[in-house]
């Protein structure tokens, strides 16, 4: 119960701080996720990379993290608490900013909190690469990924998957 | 229903069509992007948004926390549909992939430290981190040259991966301090 109470809490409050997309609180969700729910990095990488390759909004990995903790209700709090809060938020934003219109505030805001949002992805981009670049082959695998994902339109699942079947038979067999 | 200025399109628009329609972005968007699916979908296939209106609600999802596409889904379920319409949009969009990463969460969890899914995990994890670079990369587009967003950007990744401060402390240093800097031009 007490695991339920506080997964609503961590996530509720992710939910609230998550200015410019998930991936911003994901060193934030990392740190947590290691102190209050004994999930190490490692394994915080491998859901984060299963829900890369999911479809829909790329945050979703979180219920897995609610699962591996306390099950299916675990995975519905979570889906509950990482969704909610922001979607009222912006529900309640959106009406009230229907009403007054433009500000050149909201523009200030916004463009402000543009860059903030970016460091903290490059934060994500450094906590992920922590824990997932481990060897020179990892470290090779990503740079390959980049390079594709940049340079190519192939989509970016096919980009993982190979990544994955590639890592497999280097690792396996190297 | 209370607010009677909706127009004939705003009524045209079915529940179930909206439900739908987001049920099938949230299964087909492979590999992000999940924006511009929403785009093709509001704006071109069914008309449901103009390129303004559209724009706007996305500066709303930007700037607001959550996820864009979630708040995107939020934003123009009310616009169609109010309140109900906000509801069905959102779960439409997650529920494909929640059931997915489900699926996938289970066989992982009952196969924690199999050998093998731990090697192929591991190419995965590395790619993973390839594509969120690329994402960071694409998404700070202009401001990697523009010195006055690296005097943000720098100080944020410092305070929050090196410092090791907490994000909610990183906000409320950094937050004042850029919206200061971006505050709106006194017009003469």
């Amino acid at each position: 119960m007490s695991h339920l109470v506080s997964l609503a809490l961590s996530f509720g409050l992710l939910s609230l701080l998550a200015v410019g997309g998930g991936t911003a609180v994901l060193p934030e969700m990392q740190t947590l996720l290691a102190h209050q729910f004994g999930i190490d990095h490692l394994r915080f990488v491998h859901i984060y990379s299963i829900g890369q390759i999911a479809p829909g909004p790329n945050m979703l990995m979180v219920l897995v993290i609610g699962f591996q903790v306390a099950g299916l209700v675990g995975a519905g709090v979570v889906l509950l608490s990482f969704f909610l809060p922001s979607s009222i938020l912006c529900f309640y934003a959106g009406r009230i900013w229907n009403r007054f219109g433009e500000s050149p505030w909201r523009r200030s805001i916004q463009n402000a909190l543009e860059p903030i949002s970016i460091g903290l992805m490059a934060s994500g981009v450094y906590a992920v690469a922590k824990s997932s670049i481990v060897s020179p082959i990892t470290l090779g695998l990503a740079l390959i990924s980049l390079y594709f994902i940049l340079r190519t339109k192939i989509n970016p699942v096919f980009v993982i998957l190979g990544s994955g079947l590639l890592g497999f038979l280097l690792l396996k067999y190297l | 229903m209370s607010s009677t200025n909706l127009t004939d399109k705003k009524l045209s628009v079915s529940l179930y069509d909206l439900f739908f329609q987001f049920l099938l972005i949230g299964a087909i968007s492979f590999g992000g992007g999940i924006i511009a699916y929403e785009r093709i979908l509001l704006i071109e296939k069914r008309c449901w948004l103009t390129a303004d209106e559209f724009m706007g609600y996305l500066a709303i999802s930007q700037t607001m926390p959550g996820l864009n596409s979630v708040n995107l889904a939020v934003l123009t379920g009310d616009h169609l549909r109010g309140m109900l319409g906000a509801f069905v949009a959102t779960i439409g969009l997650i529920l494909p992939g929640s059931l997915f990463v489900l699926i996938i969460g289970v066989a992982y969890t009952s196969n924690t430290d199999h050998p093998l899914a731990n090697l192929i995990l591991s190419g995965v994890a590395a790619a993973a981190c390839g594509l969120l670079a690329a994402i960071t990369y694409r998404i700070g587009d202009e401001h990697w040259k523009h010195l006055k967003s690296l005097l943000i950007i720098v100080p944020t990744f410092i305070l929050m991966s090196l410092v090791k401060l907490s994000l909610p402390l990183v906000l409320l240093i950094m937050a004042p301090i850029a919206i200061y800097m971006y505050r709106p031009r006194v017009s003469s």
